[in-house]
């Protein structure tokens, strides 16, 4: 891993953490780090110090592909109009009480 | 016997207390964000663990004192603190090596303490081993950074380790408070420490590409009160506010 990225900065990693209870981990903000053992401390002290997060995930910013808000139009705009979509959209036949 | 160990117990409180005030001093002015936090935090932990360690050592003194009567009402020459510990913070590579030789040992003295036979001081010992873990993990891994890192940080590191080594000897230093604590099964005789002690730091500063120093040890006195120019004016910025205003409440 390179120490400094073009901009002189550290490198700029993503932090997840997991909250207890077997939920998945969740973004929850960057940090600058030289290394990944850095990183975690990092996210460790920014990001868990009050007892948010049983487990850490960091990953280097760089290796995160992200859509273009551009294409956000041709991405996510199809699915306003299509109701069906959604399990809502149907009703649930009488006589069921549960799922 | 309840008077070796409120002594004892001053020397566990005043050397978090003081390393707490000298980690404190980075609050806002760490290198880059992310390690200002984590300075801060480590100082949060110490002064923590001073507070339970002062707090128990107002009961076994049993004058009703209590820890904050303890921080911010004794004098420079009532402290009992390791003399390395209230020397300016200096720069990050002078607090991150006096970190990681303090957190070296303290991790053998509170690995120590968690066997005493004294159920609130083992209950101090075994919340502190925690933080102290994380705090020896994030200094080692920064003086390993730092000593094999650019030849400007490793300069930094090595005047660092030159500075602070002669200091270190005090560590293992036992008197008659620390002999009566150990005998009777409460505390740790801390002379008993170095051999652990220096298996952890030749190792990193080995993986740092740092040299030990050939230092001779210099005179003491701490653990009786005797300390250097440096302490006096940190207590006086650390106590002035509750001197100010004796008995304010937050």
């Amino acid at each position: 891993m390179t120490t400094k990225s073009e901009s002189g900065q550290w490198p700029l990693w993503e932090v997840f953490t997991q909250p207890g209870g077997g939920k998945p981990h969740q973004h929850a903000g960057s940090v600058h780090a030289p290394d990944a053992e850095i990183a975690l401390q990092n996210a460790r002290d920014v990001y868990s110090r009050r007892g948010e997060a049983v487990s850490l995930w960091v990953v280097p910013s760089v290796s995160i592909t992200a859509s273009a808000p551009a294409d956000s139009g041709m991405l996510f705009d199809p699915g306003n109009d299509k109701p069906y979509r959604h399990p809502q959209f149907y009703k649930t036949p009488k006589g069921i009480q549960v799922f | 016997m309840s008077q070796a160990l409120f002594e004892y117990l001053l020397r566990l409180g005043d050397d978090r207390l003081v390393l707490g005030h000298r980690n404190a001093e980075w609050c806002g002015h760490g290198p880059i964000l992310e390690e200002d936090i984590a300075i801060s935090n480590l100082a949060l932990d110490l002064t923590g663990e001073a507070q339970l360690f002062l707090e128990l050592a107002g009961k076994v003194e049993g004058l009703g004192r209590d820890a904050d009567q303890l921080a911010y009402w004794r004098d420079e020459t009532q402290f009992r603190n390791l003399q390395l510990l209230e020397l300016p913070k200096g720069d990050f590579a002078f607090t991150m090596v006096r970190q990681f030789l303090f957190s070296a040992w303290s991790h053998f003295l509170l690995e120590g303490l968690m066997q005493s036979k004294h159920e609130d001081l083992k209950g101090i010992a075994a919340k502190a081993v925690k933080e102290n873990r994380y705090h020896l993990r994030h200094a080692s891994e920064w003086v390993v950074r730092l000593g094999d890192g650019t030849e400007e940080s490793h300069q930094r590191a090595q005047a660092a380790l030159d500075q602070a080594w002669p200091w270190t000897g005090e560590f293992f230093l036992a008197d008659d408070v620390d002999r009566v604590v150990a005998a009777e099964g409460l505390g740790v005789n801390p002379s008993g420490l170095r051999p652990q002690w220096e298996s952890i730091v030749n190792d990193v500063i080995r993986r740092a590409t740092l040299t030990v120093p050939n230092t001779p040890m210099r005179m003491v006195g701490g653990r009786k009160g005797r300390h250097t120019e440096y302490l006096g004016h940190m207590l006086a910025d650390m106590q002035i506010v509750a001197r100010s205003h004796p008995g304010a409440k937050w």
